[in-house]
């Protein structure tokens, strides 16, 4: 990888994308970046600014207004030598492609075994949090989890932003890469120069001995608040940051787990069948005599998600967080 | 000077340059193909009906799961690929057997799909003929792609998209017409219109004067050709091909043709249509009217006819023992071609595959 900081930066996780993004136009003339307003508006949350002006229209383009159209022209072009990155502007906007993704971008690679791999990277700006009106909020990252054959990422991190893109740019197969857009605007100082682990790597945000808390993308923070809380009350809390949803990393999910005998899961989405339920069986499975109680989750309600006026009944917040810690079977309470 | 409507509407009357008697007709836009071409196409008609044929046979042995086939169609089959340069690309989908044989790809890793052995049998990358397409129509926003891709390096390429009447009816036919037109993609979209989509009729799917005339939103020229008439075809396909070669953007092509078998052995025509329907058409038969003109010019005779008929049997009877053969794919396979490199968990259920199969085998 090319890096152009060396030094700290005080970056948002827009920016930091907009550079990974950058850096990768930059390093690999294949790298084509598109979708809807990527271009002379840099999209409508500004992650592809100015790369149009930089690298050209060739290279950064604005398509039709039509997603499976988008997903199926990355398809083809990453059969012909391009390596594509699609932008799908919102979440529930990525639905119309869906049968693209599943069909093709997940099984091209299967089917032909392994003679026409593919490439490319879906970009899903996702999740809640920012007010934001029906359609615009979905987190659906468990349909692509469940989907054999695809990668599937959620940053929740400046730094693992920039880093988790770059290498889902390089990564030989189709990457569903989830960005949390409620941290669009979150900052941090970041050494850019500095490589986070690669895709399916788990990393452990806070260490604590009591109990861990996994988390990925717009929980992460949340997450890290809790445990903050816990602590001034005398509760060490782990929290593990998944960073990539497939491959899943059960070893450190696992060792972190087994450190401390009890867990809870923070995720956004709907907790019917959905990634946490995953987490929850899979942890189950491989930790049941390290438990000292069964896992609890924190997740949104099965519900469609809410309009902007009741949406922070349906985000995993601290308190719920707290008050899944305090269920989980103390023996001194 | 021609205004934008007559640059996009196709002509009045499918293109037709030799008549079901194999009388030839003149036209003031269209040649009609050298007379060495006439007669390899018919050897490649005649082949690609034994093929059909063949195949045919061995789902009713029992050797392949089932098979679409293009009987009656093997003119728009073999015109679609006679117009293609080495490094053109094909699009096919589950109905286009025949053309992808006649493109040149291993007629027997053609069919290993039908026989189970896989979901494609053949490297796409060999002779640039995409994997066949099931879902309808999602191919033709990945002709687009790879058209798009060879324009950005340069490369001399026209990708010829395949498709049926029934998935003009499928958003990504739009998606795909409007985006190789908004990016000038050298692609030629060949629709075989054979009028049923399992049992639904053309009518159905559209109203629509023809399914050329969808061009015209599109702003992608469209023209219609008679789909059994394979010097018709020829030169309709050639010259869009050049079009698009050219860099005048994508071209719009309907073949009217028929599908005079059921949608595949499973199905059953005589539920939604009769024998009366499906004579007039049988009269109209690819081959019979090439052979009709090819005789009467003197381009061929009793022994060159038994000739092409030879090989062609020669080629049936290869995809015949070919596909006789029982091969049974390594159930490790299931995990090999997902990734790059398998996933933890892939690489666990591998493990427990091959463990339960070994203790099947003890």
């Amino acid at each position: 990888m090319t890096m152009t900081a060396t030094t700290l930066l005080k970056l948002t996780m827009a920016q930091a994308l907009n550079q990974a993004l950058r850096d990768a136009m930059k390093a690999d003339e294949t790298v084509l970046m598109f979708g809807e307003d990527v271009g002379a508006l840099g999209g409508v949350f500004r992650i592809t600014d100015g790369l149009t002006a930089e690298f050209g229209e060739d290279r950064c383009f604005d398509t039709p207004l039509a997603e499976s159209g988008i997903v199926g022209m990355a398809v083809g072009l990453a059969m012909n030598g391009m390596r594509p990155v699609v932008e799908m502007q919102f979440d529930a906007f990525g639905y119309p492609a869906f049968e693209q993704v599943v069909s093709h971008v997940a099984k091209m690679r299967n089917r032909t075994r392994g003679r026409v791999t593919l490439p490319m990277v879906i970009r899903m700006p996702y999740a809640g949090g920012i007010g934001g009106v029906e359609h615009h909020c979905d987190s659906s990252e468990s349909y692509y989890a469940h989907t054999p054959g695809l990668t599937v990422v959620a940053p929740a991190t400046v730094a693992d932003a920039y880093t988790l893109l770059r290498k889902a740019i390089e990564h030989p197969d189709p990457v569903i890469f989830m960005e949390p857009k409620k941290l669009y605007w979150a900052k941090e100082e970041v050494d850019l120069s500095v490589s986070q682990p690669g895709i399916g790597k788990a990393v452990v945000r806070r260490e604590g001995r009591d109990a861990t808390l996994i988390a990925y993308g717009p929980t992460v923070p949340i997450a890290l608040e809790a445990a903050e809380v816990a602590a001034a009350d005398g509760r060490q809390l782990q929290v593990v940051d998944l960073r990539s949803i497939v491959p899943f990393d059960d070893e450190t999910v696992c060792t972190a787990v087994r450190s401390t005998g009890r867990a809870v899961v923070v995720a956004e989405a709907s907790g019917f069948a959905s990634v946490s339920s995953e987490i929850v069986a899979r942890v189950t499975e491989r930790c049941f005599h390290s438990l000292a109680a069964p896992i609890r989750r924190v997740t949104g309600f099965d519900i469609p998600y809410p309009p902007p006026k009741l949406e922070r009944h349906q985000l995993p917040g601290v308190d719920r967080i707290l008050d899944a810690v305090d269920d989980l079977q103390w023996e001194d309470s | 000077m021609t205004t934008v409507e007559e640059r996009l509407l196709p002509s009045a009357e499918p293109i037709q340059l030799i008549d079901e008697h194999g009388v030839p007709h003149d036209h003031p836009q269209y040649r009609l193909p050298a007379e060495q071409t006439l007669v390899d196409g018919y050897a490649q008609l005649v082949k690609g009906r034994r093929i059909n044929d063949q195949a045919g046979a061995l789902v009713r042995q029992g050797r392949l799961a089932v098979y679409p086939s293009s009987h009656g169609q093997e003119a728009c089959q073999v015109a679609a690929t006679m117009v293609l340069r080495d490094q053109d690309w094909l699009f096919p989908t589950y109905r286009d057997t025949v053309s992808i044989i006649s493109r040149g790809v291993d007629p027997i890793e053609t069919l290993t799909l039908l026989r189970g052995d896989w979901h494609s049998g053949y490297d796409p990358y060999q002779r640039n003929v995409a994997p066949q397409a099931t879902p309808l129509a999602t191919q033709l926003i990945h002709a687009v792609g790879v058209a798009h891709a060879a324009r950005l390096k340069g490369e001399d390429t026209v990708v010829m998209a395949l498709c049926g009447d029934g998935a003009t009816s499928e958003g990504d036919f739009h998606e795909a017409l409007n985006f190789a037109a908004v990016f000038k993609a050298p692609v030629v979209f060949f629709i075989q219109n054979n009028e049923y989509a399992i049992s639904v009729p053309l009518a159905r799917q559209t109203v629509a004067p023809s399914l050329a005339h969808k061009g015209i939103g599109y702003g992608v020229p469209g023209e219609r050709a008679d789909g059994n008439d394979l010097a018709g075809l020829l030169a309709v396909l050639g010259q869009a091909v050049d079009k698009a070669r050219a860099g005048e953007g994508p071209q719009l092509i309907e073949a009217h043709t028929y599908r005079v078998q059921a949608h595949t052995n499973a199905d059953d025509a005589t539920r939604y249509r009769n024998d009366a329907e499906v004579a007039p058409w049988l009269e109209r038969d690819p081959l019979k009217r090439l052979e009709a003109y090819l005789v009467e010019r003197g381009l061929l005779d009793e022994a060159s006819k038994n000739k092409v008929v030879a090989a062609a049997d020669q080629a049936a009877e290869t995809l015949r023992i070919g596909l006789m053969e029982e091969v049974q794919p390594d159930p490790a396979e299931l995990f090999d071609y997902l990734y790059a490199e398998k996933t933890p968990q892939l690489r666990e259920q591998a493990a427990f595959l091959q463990d339960e199969l070994a203790r099947e085998e003890a």
